[in-house]
């Protein structure tokens, strides 16, 4: 089958870009969409012209590298998919396809269709994670967890960091990324002591970094490649809302990832936001 | 608190919960009009006597309005502004059209809310309704509702609004209790349900009354 | 080449514990003087960055990816495995040590891999201390699976994803490290060269892939967790991204590379298809519990499956390997798969595949049953080839999976180079020929929360705290040297793109250097490959130039490294003239058709040393002593 590709080419951040249109004549309904842009690109470099810049790694929709928003719908036409997990199949002889990358003031683009989601890390870097130093940890049996609970969690756990959702939602709003941490660490015992100061943390750094607000599109639940639901993200909304109403105030928004000096010399702060000018 | 997104998106829920209470409140009062002339004019009556309660009120509903327009736009810039270059194509997947048009339908509201109290409480779209009293010397909100719906025009711009609402509350019900986190397996059903029924209970309510004024079922003993 | 190994003296079963109470400590007012460079973010990576961040030592870590949590770990499906004995089934680490060790062929350094046993008991303990939500059962204790090559169940996993599970509790703990200002993190930062000088690595130079910048960072010790080198066959079940780039820069610089000839090939991979697959997919090794495995008898054999009646079938694991069946171990099933493909009976394209039929399970079963075991395997089978597989047999065929080999270390996991460390499935230390499953996830982290912790200190301590400065001779000569390769690279501009070249090396070294190998090929091979590096050096066409985000330059880069590295990697093979684990060399072979060690003569670990361009690299042999276990035959029959 043959396609015809409408993608969005440019240079760097500080050049302007376009959608570019492509041919691609020779396309095998088995290939991946990804595979599809390779051989794209492997005639691009054959021709001595730079091949088109996309993310990609692991191509088995585990890495959460991949992105490209298709047609208008991130990773493309297949619910419950990433990108990279996309089949020729879906699409027909003759087919325009539109092919942009995430669009967010948070994720501002590297190159073509390679955006930087670094803010991501800095949410987690504010207080994703349980503080637990390594070592003098008690035996995992130590605390049963109700296999419900367990299972939840997971649930929660399965994002994969792609920021499918903030390129779906409207607003550009990373709750349900936020939201599927606070809940994961949450909802396990191991979690609790922190609960209320990882959520006020998150949250705070997730405004500070300029993602839109949660106006319940749920546009993202649908982009989700891991289908994760958005129930969890009343479920952070509450936990919020309770941490802010019972925990003294000692969180301010923005100060999450901590941005100046380190002990470390010599390196460039590495929270700060957008690294790349 | 209330400068951190979920705060404001939880303030969104709690002024929208209050002024729901009281499109439900003003709806049943209003729906005295079914009871004739006398009963609409004493609960008018009523209400003006209380006045220390009634502007209490009015202040609150003020307040609630006020703060859920402001917050409203402000979040809509804000995100407008977390995505300053748009999409070519973009393809909405689940986003139902009222929550789609949430600030259209809001705008719409707040033109609406504006003409009514210029209509009826200020009198002031058809001045001489000020001046109208019933025989019992109460001001008669009777004859200037009904004298107000048998024109067309306002009888229709009202069942618009309406409309407007009934959408603004079929997206804004079940998302209040998304955005402040009141959710829960065993009664998500149940939000999902009120999030059907309370608008369908308000549209109809709220339009039966000009569309019967209208349609001369309502009304009949005041003279044209 | 000295190549010590540094073992500590005493019983196999005390030398951990010997070590860590007789290590040199750094104080720790100190330890903030001190500055070690971590590249990879993997799960060896990131354990070692949020521990040695957490002791107080001054980190900065590095990984080419957009963050740290893209590490190849993170596709690890299967399962982390432990000898906790919870399910009581006798397990022990003494047994977790032997079946580690007899699966690798007894291959690897006995006391490494007695230390790997004893530290996986802490490891289970800290992933769910960090909120790994591992299965549990109902009665909320932790739930673990049986895996190949063990007798027991001790198997702990998180749905399909243990992998990712593991590595999100690592890198939230790198995470929190780089919050607190501990942690100065470089994404997109790329490794291209190692500085060496006064014969101690001092700093690594490193690209930023963004704008293209060289930047020397310098020092009190590196340590490289850069992950395996499968994909120098092209195709491979690993990331896109993997690449032997630091690894094998260490090496140029002086660093020893072991067995660099022990592959693993998995036998349930989705066999390619079109010539346009960048990379394999792995189909969990539980599918052969219920799955058989079969060919036609008759190579002419042209009918669809289901028209092939039982008599004109051929299970050949289970004809071949009557005890273990189709669950025959990974090295043992590829070499079967490829056999009988050899043979011509091989179905679906090309006749490189085999069928894995459900159809007697499903019968027996019933399709719910096996629907509710794989039903997430089966759709992705499904979403990837388009055919059901609870009609069609599914087809599957070996592919490169995992590098047992790696940059040689010590017991502290240092390499011969003073001051390098080498974490995870980057160095050679624990799985000798041949790896089981769910130990390299148990290895990654061992390596990096509970060893290097360690280990790092018997070199810092003995070192005074201070670091090359950034533009001393050595940095600035190594940077030119990064610089001058670019440059090179992209002034070629040739006809042809990097992709195919590695697509034909690939090629070239799955023939050769694959499943099983031969003098003969093995020559063919080194023969080839200077041939491609040529063609490389001399026509590939890389657009763009180095001034910002160039994937091209990127990965023709990384293919430069493996026209070099594949040569090191046959000569190994060549050299080592026994078959043993993954090294299957088909002129040693028992009359079954199965490997056949040599421990006379082959009982060491082969440590190239680099001896400068166009000349031969030299072999160092690090002698494998057995202290308590005596090598035996491994037989699956
Ligand atoms: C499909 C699949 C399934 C698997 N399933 C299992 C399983 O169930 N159980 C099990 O035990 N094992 C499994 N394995 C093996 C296991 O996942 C890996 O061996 C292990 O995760 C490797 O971890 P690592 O930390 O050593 O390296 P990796 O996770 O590969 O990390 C490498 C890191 O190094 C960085 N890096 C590399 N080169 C450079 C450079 N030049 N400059 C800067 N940074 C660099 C990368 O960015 C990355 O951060 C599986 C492997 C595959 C491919």
């Amino acid at each position: 089958m043959r396609v015809t590709l409408h993608v969005w080419r440019q240079k760097n951040a500080r050049s302007e870009g376009k959608l570019v249109t492509y041919q691609v004549p020779q396309v095998d309904p088995d290939m991946s969409f990804l595979e599809m842009l390779d051989v794209l690109n492997e005639e691009l470099v054959g021709k001595g012209e730079e091949p088109i810049a996309f993310d990609y790694d692991c191509r088995e929709g585990i890495c959460g590298t991949c992105s490209l928003v298709i047609n208008g719908r991130p990773h493309g036409p297949e619910g419950g998919a990433a990108t990279c997990q996309v089949y020729m199949r879906n699409f027909h002889d003759g087919d325009e396809i539109y092919i942009e990358p995430w669009r967010a003031r948070a994720f501002p683009l590297i190159k073509d269709l390679v955006v930087d989601r670094s803010a991501f890390d800095r949410v987690i870097q504010a207080g994703g994670f349980v503080s637990v130093n390594t070592g003098g940890t008690p035996d995992g049996n130590t605390l049963p967890i109700a296999k419900t609970t367990q299972e939840k969690a997971m649930d929660a756990a399965a994002c994969i960091g792609c920021g499918a959702c903030v390129a779906a939602c409207p607003n550009a709003s990373a709750m349900l990324f936020v939201a599927a941490k606070v809940s994961h660490l949450g909802l396990l015992p191991q979690g609790q002591p922190e609960r209320a100061r990882r959520a006020r943390k998150m949250v705070a750094q997730m405004d500070a970094e300029g993602f839109g607000n949660c106006s319940n599109y749920f546009e993202c639940e649908a982009a989700c490649p891991k289908e994760i639901s958005v129930e969890f993200i009343a479920w952070m909304n509450r936990d919020y809302l309770k941490a802010r109403l019972t925990e003294p105030d000692t969180v301010t928004p923005g100060m999450g990832a901590k941005v100046g000096p380190s002990p470390v010399a010599g390196h460039d702060a590495t929270a700060k936001k957008h690294p790349v000018a | 608190m209330f400068r951190s997104s979920i705060g404001r998106k939880a303030l969104m829920a709690v002024t929208g919960f209050g002024l729901l209470g009281y499109v439900i409140v003003h709806m049943i009062g209003n729906l005295q009009v079914y009871q004739g002339p006398d009963a609409l004019n004493a609960y008018a009556k009523m209400l003006k006597g209380m006045a220390t309660l009634l502007w209490g009120a009015r202040l609150t509903l003020l307040v609630l309005f006020a703060a859920h327009v402001y917050l409203g736009v402000a979040l809509y810039r804000e995100n407008r502004a977390a995505r300053p270059i748009g999409y070519v194509r973009f393809q909405y997947e689940q986003a139902s059209v009222a929550t789609r048009t949430m600030l259209l339908s809001g705008l719409v509201i707040l033109a609406f809310v504006i003409f009514h109290l210029l209509h009826f409480t200020f009198a002031a779209v058809q001045p001489e309704y000020a001046e109208w009293k019933d025989p019992a010397g109460r001001p008669d909100v009777y004859a200037m509702v009904v004298h107000g719906f048998r024109n067309p025009v306002i009888t229709t711009s009202y069942v618009v609004a309406q409309l407007f609402l009934g959408l603004h509350l079929y997206h804004a019900v079940p998302s209040m209790f998304q955005s402040v986190g009141l959710k829960h397996p065993r009664y998500n059903p149940l939000i999902r349900t009120l999030g059907v029924v309370i608008p369908l209970v308000i549209v109809a309510g709220n339009v039966s009354m000009p569309l019967s004024i209208l349609f001369g079922i309502v009304g009949t003993s005041v003279g044209g | 080449m000295e190549l010590d190994a540094k073992v500590p003296g005493g019983p196999l079963e005390t030398k951990w514990e010997r070590y860590r109470s007789d290590v040199k400590l750094v104080s720790p007012g100190n330890k903030r003087k001190y500055k070690v460079l971590i590249v990879g973010t993997g799960l060896a990576g990131a354990a070692a960055a949020a521990t040695l961040a957490e002791l107080g030592y001054g980190v900065e870590v590095f990984t080419f990816h957009d963050s740290p949590r893209r590490a190849h770990s993170i596709a690890a499906q299967g399962g982390i495995n432990a000898a906790k004995n919870y399910q009581n089934d006798g397990d022990s680490v003494w047994r977790l040590f032997y079946d580690t060790l007899k699966g690798g062929d007894f291959r690897s350094r006995e006391a490494n891999v007695y230390r790997l046993a004893e530290v996986s008991l802490n490891i289970i303990d800290q992933c769910v201390a960090q909120g790994v939500p591992f299965a549990r059962e109902y009665g909320g204790l932790l739930a673990n699976r049986s895996f190949g090559g063990a007798q027991v169940s001790r198997t702990f996993y998180c749905r399909g994803q243990t992998g990712q599970q593991l590595l999100l509790g690592a890198y939230q703990a790198l995470s929190r490290q780089v919050g607190e200002g501990r942690i100065a993190l470089h994404t997109y930062a790329e490794m291209l060269d190692l500085i060496v000088d006064d014969r101690k690595a001092q700093g690594i130079v490193v690209r930023d892939l963004r704008t293209g910048a060289i930047r020397s960072y310098t020092g009190d010790a590196v340590i490289l967790a850069t992950g395996g080198y499968s994909n120098v066959f092209y195709l491979s079940t690993n990331a896109a991204g993997c690449n032997v780039t630091a690894t094998f820069r260490a090496y140029k610089r002086g660093a020893a590379f072991a067995n660099p000839c022990y592959t693993q090939i998995h036998p349930t991979c989705i066999p390619v298809r079109g010539d346009y697959q960048k990379k394999l997919t792995l189909m969990s090794e539980s599918l052969r519990n219920d799955g058989r495995v079969w060919v036609p008898k008759e190579s002419a054999d042209r009918r669809p499956p289901d028209q092939v009646p039982d008599p004109d079938r051929d299970y050949y694991l289970e004809r071949m390997y009557p005890s273990y069946g189709n669950l025959a171990p990974r090295d043992i099933a590829s070499r079967a798969a490829k056999k009988v493909c050899d043979e011509g009976r091989g179905v679906g394209e090309g006749g490189r595949g085999v069928y894995l039929d459900f159809q007697d399970a499903m019968a027996r079963a019933g399709e719910a049953v096996i629907r509710e075991k794989y039903g997430n395997l089966f759709d992705m089978y499904h979403e990837i080839t388009g055919e059901d597989p609870y009609r069609v047999p599914m087809r599957i065929y070996p592919a490169p999976h995992y590098t047992m080999g790696g940059l040689w270390v010590d017991y502290n996991l240092m390499s011969n180079l003073p001051g390098l460390f080498v974490l995870g499935e980057a160095n050679f230390s624990d799985h000798g020929a041949n790896r089981l499953g769910a130990s390299a996830l148990m290895q990654g982290l061992a390596d990096g929360y509970f060893i290097i912790s360690y280990t790092i200190g018997s070199y810092l301590a003995t070192k005074k705290a201070g670091r090359l400065a950034a533009d001393a001779a050595a940095c600035r000569q190594t940077e030119q040297e990064v610089k001058q390769r670019i440059s090179r690279i992209l002034s070629i501009k040739g006809k042809r793109t990097a992709t195919s070249i590695h697509h034909e090396l690939g090629k070239l070294l799955w023939d050769r250097c694959g499943m099983a190998r031969n003098e003969q090929g093995l020559k063919k091979a080194l023969q080839g490959i200077p041939a491609l590096r040529e063609e490389f050096w001399h026509n590939v066409s890389v657009p763009g130039d180095g001034d910002d985000l160039n994937q091209a330059l990127e990965y023709a880069g990384r293919v430069a490294d493996y026209l070099e590295f594949a040569e090191l990697l046959c000569l190994d093979a060549l050299t080592r003239n026994e078959s043993c684990g993954g090294h299957f060399r088909e002129e040693h072979q028992t009359l079954e058709g199965e490997a056949r060690r040599d421990d006379e003569q082959y009982s060491f670990v082969s440590a190239w040393e680099y001896a400068g361009p166009d000349k031969s690299p030299a072999l160092n042999k690090e002698p494998l002593r057995f202290q308590r276990v005596h090598p035996s035959e491994r037989s699956y029959k």
